[in-house]
């Protein structure tokens, strides 16, 4: 059954094989298609043009510092949850051009930064992923001076979003009520079963998108199906014993966070004796900064060639944890690693909600998985809290 | 026009190879020499001028007596003194001497040990002469080499920052082999500027680039060893090209001495 477009709001069935007409119909729509891939032994987000290249039948286990991709036999097409990539990697680039100049017999020419890229459609992403982009939204396009490059691939970007069935030790989404179900922000919402996805249309594009495969109707049994599995699984995580009654668990310890007066708990402990013991496992080398969803910093360098007579502004990702970022005339303002932790982490959780409005952590559960030495925030938050045991 | 600034390229214990990165600059290489009179480069040309030198960028260690003389000569020679690469900067892999007894290593690789004549440690040659700028790695990167140069041309500080290998591996979505392999990489201890070669290989970082600012090598080796790395192979690891650099020399010292004492050395908690 097929029809020129589906309205917003629609729940359809298509069987699995037909992910590749989804594909091909966003590719026909002019998209730049990306999702989940594995490379490098994780899942990351990058082209795809074929659903032979999703990381089917793979599961990740992460932990504090520890990331390890295993097969799993039922053959789903995404039960692993979110690697070191996030959506910033495409709509926040790691580096990008922002003015060209170059001086021709004196005179300087101002050369406009390159077109936009193709829209890109993604695959797969995630309701943290989700929450992500609007936080960052609120940083790059909801303020008084708009992010043009970002703004326009933005506005162009198709969402195919995917509901979890399956989290990571390392997800703690249910505790910044972000997730796992996917509940707004996308153009399609897809629920894995047994033998097909559940799509519902978010938007009209969406609904033009998923017409061209072939779908038919979603029964009430299928819609309440495709419903409760994300419950499911955030009753599941709202149900994880707290970390101190975990040592039965042999395991990870299953990461939540308690969100009661985060703010306050961290801007009444700034003199706290745990800023400086997790600045002795600190190193300070901004990997959590670098793949966490929401952080925005960036440098700005001017680059010559020898002559100077061609000049570049480049942006690039930045991280409050080197000494450059806080340097002013008088030198660097955050000198010790203990000060910058506790920025990082102030800011993330509680200064982060007087800028914008909301928190800047999303759940996601990155910056632990990709530590080098695992240092957890869950754990630093619950040392705060005189928690731990 | 003024003049050109002078050049002058000198080295001392060393393989050759950073001042291959200058030749290596293929495309940038005319231009360079365009910029400036390269006054002496007993690689790239004969013809040698008289100094002083505008730039001397110093390639090697200090290993002989005479070399600690030669050097403090170049620097009353050179209005700038630039090391280039991790012997001239931190003593290099020949500094792997300094943790052992020269004359042993002498009579096992020389037919005739009499001829030899040399100091019993190599050393870098910021601790002989004040230096005003170092670019690191095994070897330099030659964008580094060129923004130098530029820099040097234009009046301005160079691009040549200080953070982790790990910076440059996210930037470039490389995804990290110490998280996703569990192999001990120095990145996170590490100088970017190398353009992350190894892990782009998923090999781990070397540590070519010399310490970063602030490293933690601690936390990280400690950890490393929590995860069953063995002492010997962690001592290998920071005991590399740029082993004698204070920060990673410190931390291959704690290591052995924890070794002999028997104790796995713990990450603090």
């Amino acid at each position: 059954m097929s029809a020129t477009n589906l309205p917003v709001g629609s729940f359809v069935r298509i069987a699995k094989p037909e992910l590749q007409t989804l594909i091909d119909q966003l590719r026909a729509m002019g998209y730049r298609t990306i999702g989940p891939r594995l490379s490098q032994g994780a899942v990351i987000y990058d082209d795809v043009d074929s659903v032979e290249q999703l990381p089917r039948g793979w599961v990740d286990q992460q932990d504090g510092g520890f990331y390890r991709l295993q097969p799993q036999e039922d053959g789903a097409y995404f039960d692993y949850v979110v690697g070191p990539h996030s959506l910033k990697n495409f709509l926040f680039p790691p580096r990008e051009t922002l003015l060209q100049l170059s001086r021709e017999q004196d005179q300087w020419r101002l050369h406009a930064p390159a077109p936009p890229d193709p829209p890109l459609a993604v695959l797969g992403a995630r309701a943290c992923d989700l929450r992500a982009l609007w936080v960052q939204d609120l940083v790059f396009v909801e303020v008084e001076f708009v992010d043009p490059a970002y703004q326009a691939r933005r506005s162009n970007l198709f969402v195919a979003a995917v509901n979890c069935r399956r989290a990571a030790a390392t997800c703690f989404c249910h505790s910044m009520k972000t997730g796992p179900a996917v509940v707004s922000g996308f153009d399609l919402a897809l629920t894995e079963q047994d033998d097909h996805f559940v799509i519902e249309t978010g938007s009209e594009r969406g609904g033009e998108a998923v017409a061209a495969c072939p779908w038919t109707p979603c029964t009430i049994s299928e819609i309440e199906a495709a419903r409760r599995a994300p419950r499911e699984l955030e009753r599941a995580m709202h149900q994880r014993a707290p970390r101190e009654r975990q040592d039965l668990h042999k395991g990870p310890p299953l990461r939540s966070l308690d969100v009661t007066d985060l703010r306050e708990l961290l801007l009444n402990n700034l003199e706290h004796p745990r800023w400086e013991s997790v600045a002795q496992r600190c190193l300070a080398c901004a990997n959590c900064t670098m793949v966490c969803p929401t952080c925005f910093c960036s440098t700005v360098d001017e680059v010559t060639d020898l002559t100077g007579d061609q000049v570049r502004r480049e942006r690039s990702w930045a991280s409050c944890f080197t000494a450059e970022h806080s340097y002013m005339n008088s030198g660097t303002v955050r000198k010790s690693v203990r000060s910058r932790y506790r920025q990082w982490l102030t800011h993330k959780l509680a200064t982060w909600i007087d800028q914008f409005g909301v928190s800047g952590c999303v759940g996601c559960g990155r910056c632990i998985t990709w530590c080098p030495v695992g240092i957890d925030l869950t754990e630093e938050i619950a040392a705060l809290r005189g928690t731990m045991p | 026009m003024a003049a050109k600034p002078k050049l002058a390229v000198f080295k001392f214990a060393s393989c050759d190879g950073c001042q291959l990165s200058l030749l290596d600059a293929e495309d940038e290489l005319l231009a360079v020499a365009d910029a400036v009179e390269i006054a002496y480069f007993l690689e790239a040309r004969t013809r040698t001028l008289e100094g002083p030198y505008d730039v001397g960028l110093v390639e090697g260690s200090i290993t002989t007596a005479h070399d600690a003389e030669r050097i403090r000569r170049i620097r009353d020679q050179c209005q700038f003194l630039v090391t280039i690469g991790a012997c001239a900067t931190s003593g290099g892999i020949q500094s792997l001497r300094n943790w052992a007894d020269v004359n042993e290593f002498i009579s096992q690789v020389y037919a005739h040990p009499e001829y030899i004549k040399t100091l019993a440690t190599s050393t870098p040659v910021a601790d002989h002469v004040i230096v005003d700028f170092e670019l690191r790695g095994c070897p330099i990167n030659k964008h580094q080499l060129v923004e130098l140069v530029a820099a040097l041309l234009q009046g301005r500080k160079p691009r040549v920052p200080r953070y982790s290998v790990c910076i440059d591996c996210k930037r470039k979505h490389v995804v990290c082999v110490a998280v996703a392999q569990g192999v001990a990489c120095l990145g996170p201890v590490t100088q970017a500027g190398c353009g992350v070669i190894c892990p782009a290989y998923h090999r781990e970082c070397f540590g070519c680039f010399g310490p970063k600012e602030q490293p933690n090598l601690a936390s990280l080796l400690g950890h490393y060893a929590n995860r069953g790395a063995d002492a010997v192979q962690l001592v290998r690891l920071t005991r590399n090209f740029n082993g004698y650099a204070p920060e990673f020399r410190e931390a291959s010292d704690d290591l052995e001495t924890a070794a002999a004492l028997g104790n796995t050395p713990d990450a603090p908690s």
